[in-house]
């Protein structure tokens, strides 16, 4: 009767989650692939704006790459509560005797393991229609990494205030992007400084810094905001 | 003190107490931004560099300086709101993200006619403040967003206050990663070790204008938060007494 003889411990429960929701997303693998085809699709967009020109490419290749990876993070991340809302898996895992916020991490998980990750893995193919030597690729898909790991968790924030609400999508865009934008920034510089052969330490440390923190502070504030929009 | 806070929190009691606050703020306000007017565009010598272009900065940096205490006044009531369930912090929050709002905007339009003369240009990308700036004003407006989006009074607060919350987190990290992104603003010429950096007659209308400044956002958010409070208890009863008594 009681849950609470069963309660399995917080990392079974936030590891449950995130293998449900990888489970879902291996179901319908649509969901993982669109980001990353609308990843392409805005990479593609730049040089047909500005022009085939190789040294421009080359050059605008880590600010396209970045700004290309952030808007596809952004678009998958509208989803990321929106089912469990719909169906009331969302209620379930409120009234749940476990901690929302192992819950939420595990949500975090499932989703950087189906969107950050897949975007740090395809990114290489377009990174060589930019001219991007494999050096700089190699830290291209470093700070990536890094990066979508701080995305998946800041943007779970914005999902959780803007779950069940009407206009949810470009709300999203507009609470979130502000916050990315350090993200952004130390991101696609840190390529750029590899990619005219300067240091880069500085901007590995900072986004590893700033996942370190995001990933100890934003679940807490993903699952109140899930508590204050479920109310 | 408790029993103080607690009455001071009560809407009806805040509701009086701020109509009788106002004048003490706009006064001295006005005085202080009065003489920081005339001493700045008359007073104070054209600066041996930048000329007569440099007088902007006496609405400048008011605007720029409370456009960032703002922010922290709405993220720290929005904290107390959210913490110890004040309602008043709350209503605090939502009155004051509006005007914060307009000190950025006109932080960032003085920015940028001062930066025509100075730069050559409207807009510096190059230039950090004014860059953070600019990301202050989209954090400003996805608060404001977010709060109109909801419907319900209550849920909009505490969702609100979340957000305030992580973005007051956030906000030195932008300005020191914005700062590392470039740099080519001039340094900060108020504050550094040994005082000023500046002349006595150009400083003190400057001070003026930033304490007749932020008596003016004071008195402001006084009426902002008196009418917030006034639409968020309409349906309690000294409201109805109130406007049947035909009180203000």
């Amino acid at each position: 009767m009681t849950d609470y003889d069963e309660n399995p411990g917080l990392f079974t429960a936030m590891l449950g989650v995130a293998r449900r929701d990888l489970l879902l997303a291996w179901k319908r693998p649509g969901d993982i692939l669109n980001p990353l085809f609308f990843f392409a699709m805005v990479a593609t967009l730049f040089p047909l704006a500005v022009g085939p020109s190789p040294e421009q490419l080359e050059f605008s290749g880590p600010a396209v790459l970045w700004v290309a990876a952030l808007l596809a993070m952004l678009l998958s991340l509208n989803s990321l509560f929106l089912s469990d809302f719909e169906d009331g898996s969302l209620d379930q895992m409120l009234v749940s005797p476990l901690p929302l916020t192992a819950l939420a991490l595990g949500k975090s998980i499932a989703h950087w393991l189906t969107s950050g990750l897949p975007l740090v893995l395809v990114s290489p193919v377009v990174a060589i229609t930019f001219r991007m030597p494999l050096s700089v690729t190699g830290f291209l898909m470093i700070t990536l990494l890094l990066g979508t790991i701080s995305l998946s968790l800041l943007g779970s924030i914005g999902a959780a205030l803007t779950v069940g609400l009407h206009r949810g999508t470009a709300l999203l865009s507009l609470l979130i992007l502000p916050l990315a934008m350090p993200v952004l920034i130390f991101g696609a510089r840190t390529v750029s400084l590899v990619a005219a052969g300067d240091g880069v330490a500085g901007g590995l440390y900072f986004l590893g810094a700033y996942a370190v923190l995001v990933l100890s502070l934003a679940p807490f504030a993903t699952a109140a905001a899930l508590r204050i929009s479920n109310e | 003190m408790w029993k103080f806070i607690h009455k001071l929190a009560s809407p009806p009691h805040f509701y009086s107490l701020a109509a009788r606050m106002v004048p003490w703020f706009v006064v001295p306000g006005l005085l202080l931004v009065a003489y920081g007017v005339y001493a700045g565009l008359f007073i104070a010598p054209a600066d041996y560099q930048q000329g007569d272009a440099f007088r902007i900065i006496y609405i400048h940096v008011p605007s720029a300086y409370l456009s960032m205490m703002t922010y922290m006044i709405m993220a720290v009531s929005a904290a107390i709101g959210l913490i110890w369930r004040i309602k008043l912090a709350h209503a605090v929050a939502a009155g004051a993200a509006p005007l914060g709002a307009w000190f950025t905007f006109l932080a960032l339009v003085t920015g940028s006619i001062w930066g025509k003369p100075m730069w050559g240009t409207w807009w510096e990308w190059g230039d950090p403040r004014l860059t953070s700036e600019l990301i202050l004003l989209f954090l400003y407006f996805g608060y404001m967003a977010l709060r109109g989006a909801i419907d319900d009074t209550v849920k909009a607060d505490k969702a609100s206050a979340v957000l305030a919350m992580v973005g007051a987190v956030n906000v030195p990290i932008i300005h020191f990663s914005v700062e590392w992104w470039s740099s080519l603003h001039q340094g900060p010429t108020l504050v550094k070790k040994g005082g000023p950096a500046m002349d006595v007659a150009m400083l003190y209308p400057l001070l003026a204008m930033i304490l007749g400044f932020t008596f003016l956002f004071a008195a402001l958010l006084l009426r902002r938060v008196r009418a917030e409070v006034l639409f968020r208890e309409r349906r309690t009863r000294w409201v109805k007494e109130l406007v049947l008594s035909g009180g203000t």
